[in-house]
């Protein structure tokens, strides 16, 4: 008993770390990655260890070349490259891949200043990245394995419906399995709500964001469209889920207080539906969230709770 | 949003393993070392010198002004050295080092008071020495006076004990109840204002609500509440939206708010000396903590050592990392082990160096669970944030925050997955602002 340890209280903390809420995500996101590879195949087998392995290179040579403490134990890195690669349909390639990771770490996240700095989240703007730069490659999806085994480029659920003749639609059934046309990891919306259930049982996110952002998108459909079906098409045919549950989620790019983080969530769905029917692409979801991370540090101020017994300004 | 909520919504370890383990009483010491300044205020004036023999419940030293309370010798024996003490706080205070005889012989003529009004039982509770009992060490009587101005609707009494291992409470709740009864009588009796007695007591206490229940059945002013087992219930603004949903606003005592708020142990002894006219010279401390090898709870001199008290409950199955006045959340880490127990100490919370260790502190990922453990509705991370910039939009953002409502429960650095000093940076921050509005006072 030579040295007695000297501190402030508190003492004791909980067991809980940033490594192992990014476990817990990368836990949540394995029924999508494998039913991605199940219904893409290998190609998207190779996105995803792509994604992944850029990622976490970049932020490694990223902290060795500035000089920073080695932050890739935090797995942070991982669940971007793997929400990279789960968003992007297999016509994406090897360069994509590359870029998108590397832009996504190094551009939105590193020179920002590493986790829970970053405005923007890394994965979506990476995206839309891809998007603008080589949008003839990356809109879309592909079909899946089970549709054609060539993994031939086919019209999304949400593309069909922006043609306007319906009647190609796949059946409500392979929309909630993911056999349909679409990014490798926004197919299988039952994936998706079990790993997003998981989540929220292990409160790494808690249900409001999902709940209202889905909850948005599903009522202005109906509400626009007046019919049922489309709406849930709405719902499972684009990146909803997957956003709902992953990326809308994200801490830092959204509003820290539970106010905030609902108004956040509805926005995004009010932002998704008008980009679905007014705007010229047929998919919002990703810049409807990128949209509202700039705004999310207002959107946190408005929400603030009031301190308890708060006088005054 | 959805009807009345508790506030208070931490999940902190309980280890209330001593609970029901029935205080033993350590009389035989070398010595006690009793600080002039146990309580909030002015530290008392010592009245005895080197050489004297004192003997227990003598008064070695007055109040020294109205905030302030006066301190008695726990042991009988003589005053060896008139000595300072350096507190876990940094602050220098002067102490009187009593070497024990071994026979605590009690001083003559220790008599109880007389108390026939409010105004005698305050002078009583004066000359008690009694502090508040639960951490804080504001004097009772100063608290007491408060109530002639007249107002005091409620009368809260703090038996929620929320920290990690402590159970000094529960033992009064359990083993003193008599007490409270007759400290309850005497609040109802001499201020009359008062129309309702709550007992606030975290639910994993069933033992100790269901006593109070039992003693107070013929009382309807009384009622026990339980609250549930979640930190910080017995922190005092939390503890009265809790038991009364009343809001004490900022900068205000619970008393604007017409509610006087007294913890359990303070209360039983302050009936104690109106009973007995023994001051306040030993407290019930539970001994706990990973690196303790039998926790119990022990009855001490106040000024014990922590060595002595320590050595009297079994010693240590493996070495200490952090040796604390108090529980894990919110005690006083002590330097040495010749640090002295004062009237505030209810307990000694020794942990191993695995659980002393602190996990180093990483970037702050934005994740909320501060913002939502915060039982006064904080933003934590925001004044952490705050202190980077220069002064004025430091303060400035420091005022809009208000991190003066901070009360350092640490919640939020408890819940942080990040391990980042939240709580410890709101200490800063409260500093920093009080001081830059003092300063900017004193120059208009």
């Amino acid at each position: 008993m030579e040295k007695l340890i000297v501190s402030t209280s508190p003492h004791i903390h909980t067991k809980d770390t940033t490594q192992g809420i990014m476990r817990d995500v990368l836990i949540a996101l394995t029924p999508a990655w494998i039913t991605a590879v199940v219904f893409f195949g290998l190609k998207a087998l190779l996105n995803i260890v792509l994604c992944v392995g850029v990622s976490l290179l970049s932020e490694f040579l990223f902290n060795l070349i500035t000089k920073k403490k080695q932050t890739i134990g935090d797995l942070s890195a991982c669940v971007t490259g793997l929400l990279l690669a789960l968003s992007l349909p297999t016509t994406a390639n090897v360069w994509h891949c590359i870029v998108g990771s590397a832009f996504a770490i190094i551009i939105v996240k590193c020179l920002f200043g590493g986790i829970g700095c970053n405005f923007a989240n890394p994965a979506i703007t990476a995206r839309v990245f891809l998007l603008i730069a080589f949008s003839t490659s990356i809109v879309g999806g592909t079909l899946t394995n089970f549709q054609n085994p060539d993994l031939v480029a086919g019209a999304t659920p949400l593309e069909v419906i922006k043609s306007g003749d319906v009647s190609t639609l796949p059946s409500l059934v392979d929309m909630l399995i993911g056999n349909r046309a679409g990014a490798i990891g926004e197919v299988c919306a039952l994936a998706l709500i079990a790993g997003g259930i998981y989540l929220i049982v292990r409160k790494v996110i808690s249900w409001h964001t999902p709940v209202i952002f889905i909850g948005t998108v599903f009522i202005l459909s109906l509400i626009i469209k007046q019919d049922l079906s489309i709406a849930l098409y709405e719902v499972l045919g684009g990146g909803v889920i997957l956003a709902a549950f992953f990326m809308a989620t994200d801490y830092s790019t959204t509003p820290i207080n539970k106010y905030g983080k609902m108004v956040f969530a509805f926005g995004c769905g009010l932002i998704t539906v008008l980009i679905r029917f007014w705007g010229a692409y047929p998919e919002g979801v990703s810049f409807a969230i990128l949209i509202m991370n700039i705004i999310s540090p207002y959107i946190e101020k408005w929400c603030a709770k009031k301190p308890l017994g708060k006088e005054g300004k | 949003m959805f009807g009345f909520k508790f506030l208070g919504k931490t999940h902190v370890p309980h280890n209330k393993s001593t609970a029901d383990m029935a205080p033993v009483r350590m009389t035989s010491l070398k010595e006690v070392l009793l600080p002039m300044a146990q309580h909030i205020g002015a530290p008392a004036t010592p009245i005895v010198k080197v050489g004297d023999e004192v003997k227990v419940g003598q008064l070695i030293a007055e109040p020294a002004g109205y905030v302030s309370s006066p301190i008695y010798a726990s042991v009988s024996g003589k005053v060896v050295k008139l000595d300072t003490y350096l507190r876990p706080d940094g602050k220098s205070v002067p102490a009187i080092r009593i070497e024990s005889d071994g026979l605590m012989t009690v001083q003559d003529g220790i008599t109880p008071p007389t108390v026939d009004s409010l105004d005698s039982l305050i002078e009583a509770v004066r000359s008690s020495g009694l502090v508040g009992l639960g951490g804080a060490g504001f004097p009772t009587s100063v608290k007491l006076d408060a109530v002639k101005n007249g107002g005091i609707h409620t009368i809260i009494v703090n038996g929620a004990e929320c920290e990690p291992y402590i159970t000094s409470d529960t033992r009064t709740m359990l083993d003193q109840s008599e007490l409270i009864y007759d400290g309850i009588s005497l609040l109802e009796k001499y201020i009359p204002s008062v129309e309702r007695f709550i007992f606030g007591i975290e639910s994993n206490k069933p033992e100790c609500i269901k006593e109070m229940v039992r003693i107070f059945q013929d009382n309807p002013k009384v009622s026990v509440m339980p609250l549930p087992s979640l930190y910080p219930q017995g922190a005092e603004k939390v503890l009265i939206y809790n038991t009364t949903k009343l809001v004490v606003p900022e900068g205000k005592l619970p008393a604007d708010v017409g509610v006087l708020v007294i913890n359990v142990t303070s209360l039983a002894t302050l009936a104690d000396y109106v009973m007995t006219g023994m001051p306040l010279v030993e407290k019930c401390i539970t001994v706990d903590g990973s690196a303790v090898k039998e926790p119990k709870n022990i009855i001490a001199p106040i000024g014990a050592s922590i060595s002595e008290i320590l050595e009297f409950a079994g010693g240590l199955k493996e070495d200490a990392g952090k040796i604390l006045f108090g529980g894990p959340m919110m005690g006083i880490a002590a330097c040495s082990l010749d640090e002295p127990i004062s009237k505030t100490t209810n307990a000694i919370t020794v942990l191993n160096v695995k659980d002393a260790t602190e996990r180093e502190a990483t970037a702050c990922i934005h994740c909320g669970r501060c913002v939502e453990a915060c039982p006064i509705g904080l933003n934590p991370t925001a004044f952490s944030k705050a202190l980077n910039y220069g002064t004025e939009e430091k303060m400035a953002r420091l005022e809009e925050y208000r991190v003066n409502l901070c009360m350092e429960c640490g919640c939020c650095s408890f819940v942080c997955p990040a391990s980042r000093p939240l709580v410890q940076n709101n200490r800063l921050g409260k500093t920093a602002l009080r001081e830059y509005n003092a300063h900017k006072a004193s120059l208009k």
